[in-house]
């Protein structure tokens, strides 16, 4: 069928046509243009047309998809963010409408502003920490020794590690009394610290193993934009007399600026919704001293015997929309990359 | 000519101290992991000595019996919702990346920026909406609404591998497809696919993988299912307050042998998958 080519980029067009001298003729898309054209194994129809419905019937599975499975469960968290649920209604339906009073009682609740604080915190501190030991071991491996290759491949076994595997490692790790983390503080003079039971160190320890879990992809995506710098760069450098501090300064790391803001921008949207390693560590406790929005969500909704989904799903639908604003400055950041 | 040897020798003891030091940095960044099997192995009572015993030397088995005994039923579903979710991933996900790469359809960008906000969405939201949903749709705490709600953590990464993928497929070679005659479908089945196997097995093992280790949807969506996945299994024993870590070590490194056998032979297709789709919760 010559129909494929059509209504794509210039350059797909044209390397059709280097392949296929009949695809060279109607090249502006329009429906009408193509119906005399002779193909092997032509249809009558009309080409483009019968293109695009094939085209969106190979489509068609995931487009039913996306509308089923996530547009669905967003709505219903929207709808039920914005009603006055009871257990009843909430399975025979008929909820009224309360205005954005379940917004008013979460953004009153005393666990507003401290759990917006800590994911706040645990947000950049732990993107911050990720990168740049991702970005300083990516360097380091890449100088290519002995081994470099096999254990630049072990680090990444945290990032491939169940959460909940990860999660409970490092609670045990923690563990005041019997924790290893506190043994070998003791053989340096320090006293135990409680680090899962306390609250001035419960959001300190979750960000310690959600950094642990995050260096892997902060090292990979760094790893790969190194590959892309030019040799001869630094060759030039080189002859120019510039040491290795001044070579990654002056060219590693201004080169590597756009792999940069798509990897913190990318970290921001996976690391604010960080779920598993809060609520199996510290099910954001004590107290609400490691709460974050997602784990706050949970536990409103799932999280005691009487869910409070109207409250749960407001906070989920705050928690979207940060996603979402740091999810389409990505976005565009990653267009305006691959523009340039 | 002593002058010219120790120039000569720098470099190699310069890489052999940055060998030395990688060891190091991969020793420290994989303790955790370390310390895992080691507490696996460790018997219950020597659990809360000081100090702990660094390897397992006088260790136990009891770890493991205990996995034997509560555990495979967990395994096995956790075994059946990864390799459903991998086959429903599969088939949304290569069809329409082929779709995206190579039929063009109009709206496709459309489609493509809603496939990279999708993946975006914080778990816990796709749990509430699925919980009300599912409920009303009488597949609550099933193991097809796992599988449904766990393929929605890979479909939007998988679209994108494939069309990512099956761009780089020359055109000349569907073109010949056609010459003899084949329909798209055809193509697509007996051409593209077969072509398209690595990103095949990037999206199937991440698929696979995501689903295995899912616990967010597991502890909301089958909290009350007969048949469980791992991460459940392994949420119950910390939350039964027994503290047998020891036990709830060993389950632990039974549920990370998918990911070690993932990186042993497809470390490749790993590396491929977090550079191309950039993707983990």
């Amino acid at each position: 069928m010559t129909t494929l080519e059509q209504g794509g980029s210039a350059a797909s067009r044209s390397s059709g046509a280097g392949a296929q001298p009949p695809a060279r003729a109607p090249q502006d898309g329009a429906r009408s243009s193509g119906g005399s054209r002779p193909g092997a194994g032509g249809r009558r129809r009309s080409p483009s047309s019968v293109s695009q419905l094939t085209a969106w019937a190979f489509a068609a599975p995931v487009v039913v998809y996306l509308l089923a499975f996530y547009a669905v469960p967003l709505y219903r968290n929207l709808d039920l963010s914005l009603r006055d649920y009871t257990v009843r209604s909430f399975v025979q339906g008929g909820a009224e409408f309360n205005d954005f009073a379940n917004y008013t009682t979460v953004v009153a609740d005393p666990t507003f502003w401290p759990a917006l604080w800590h994911t706040l915190v645990f947000t950049f501190v732990s993107i911050g920490v990720q990168f740049a030991l991702g970005m300083a071991l990516a360097v380091f491996f890449f100088q290519h020794f002995r081994l470099s290759t096999t254990l630049r491949a072990l680090f990444l076994v945290p990032w491939l590690l169940p959460l909940i595997v990860s999660a409970s490692t490092w609670a045990w790790m923690l563990n005041s009394d019997s924790g290893v983390v506190n043994y070998a503080l003791s053989l340096v003079g320090v006293d135990p610290v409680h680090w899962l039971t306390s609250p001035q160190w419960a959001l300190t320890s979750v960000i310690i193993a959600n950094i642990w879990i995050g260096i892997p992809f902060n090292l990979v995506i760094v790893y790969s934009g190194l590959q892309s710098i030019p040799a001869d760069v630094y060759e030039a450098a080189s002859l120019d007399g510039a040491g290795p501090w001044q070579k990654f300064w002056r060219i590693t790391f201004p080169l590597l600026r756009p792999v940069t803001a798509i990897t913190l921008l990318l970290g921001l949207v996976y690391t604010l919704k960080v779920f598993d390693i809060i609520w199996i560590m510290t099910r954001g406790g004590p107290g609400d001293s490691s709460q974050t929005f997602a784990t706050w969500a949970y536990d409103e909704s799932f999280g005691n015997v009487l869910p409070r989904f109207g409250s749960g799903s407001a906070i989920s639908t705050l928690l979207i929309l940060m996603a979402l604003v740091a999810g389409l400055v990505y976005i565009r950041a990653q267009h305006k990359q691959e523009a340039s | 000519m002593s002058s010219a040897r120790t120039t000569a020798l720098t470099p190699a003891a310069r890489r052999g101290t940055k060998t030395a030091l990688g060891l190091v940095l991969t020793a420290i960044m994989l303790f955790p992991v370390y310390w895992m099997v080691n507490v696996s192995f460790t018997k219950t009572s020597d659990m809360r000595r000081t100090p702990p015993s660094l390897i397992p030397l006088d260790g136990t088995l009891d770890g493991y019996r205990a996995v034997l005994r509560d555990q495979l039923p967990y395994l096995g579903t956790s075994l059946l919702v990864g390799v459903a979710t991998v086959a429903l991933t599969l088939v949304l996900a290569a069809p329409a990346g082929f779709a995206l790469a190579k039929l063009r359809p109009r709206g496709g960008g459309a489609l493509s920026f809603a496939l990279l906000v999708a993946q975006m969405i914080p778990g816990i939201i796709m749990a509430i909406g699925f919980y009300a949903a599912f409920i009303k749709l009488g597949v609550l705490n099933t193991l097809p609404g796992l599988v449904l709600a766990d393929s929605t953590i890979a479909v939007p990464f998988g679209v994108l591998i494939y069309t990512a993928f099956m761009s780089g497929i020359p055109d000349e070679l569907m073109a010949a497809a056609r010459v003899d005659g084949a329909s798209t479908w055809r193509t697509f089945v007996s051409v593209v696919l077969p072509v398209s196997r690595n990103a095949t097995v990037t999206v199937s093992l991440f698929a696979f993988l995501w689903a295995w280790s899912d616990f967010i949807f597991a502890s909301t969506l089958a909290s009350g299912s007969q048949l469980q996945p791992i991460t459940m299994g392994i949420y119950r024993y910390i939350g039964n307050n027994n503290q047998e870590w020891g036990s709830i070590m060993a389950t632990a490194v039974v549920a990370s042998v998918p990911a070690a056998v993932l990186l042993v032979l497809a470390q490749r297709y790993v590396a491929a998958g977090v550079t191309a789709g950039a993707v983990k919760d």
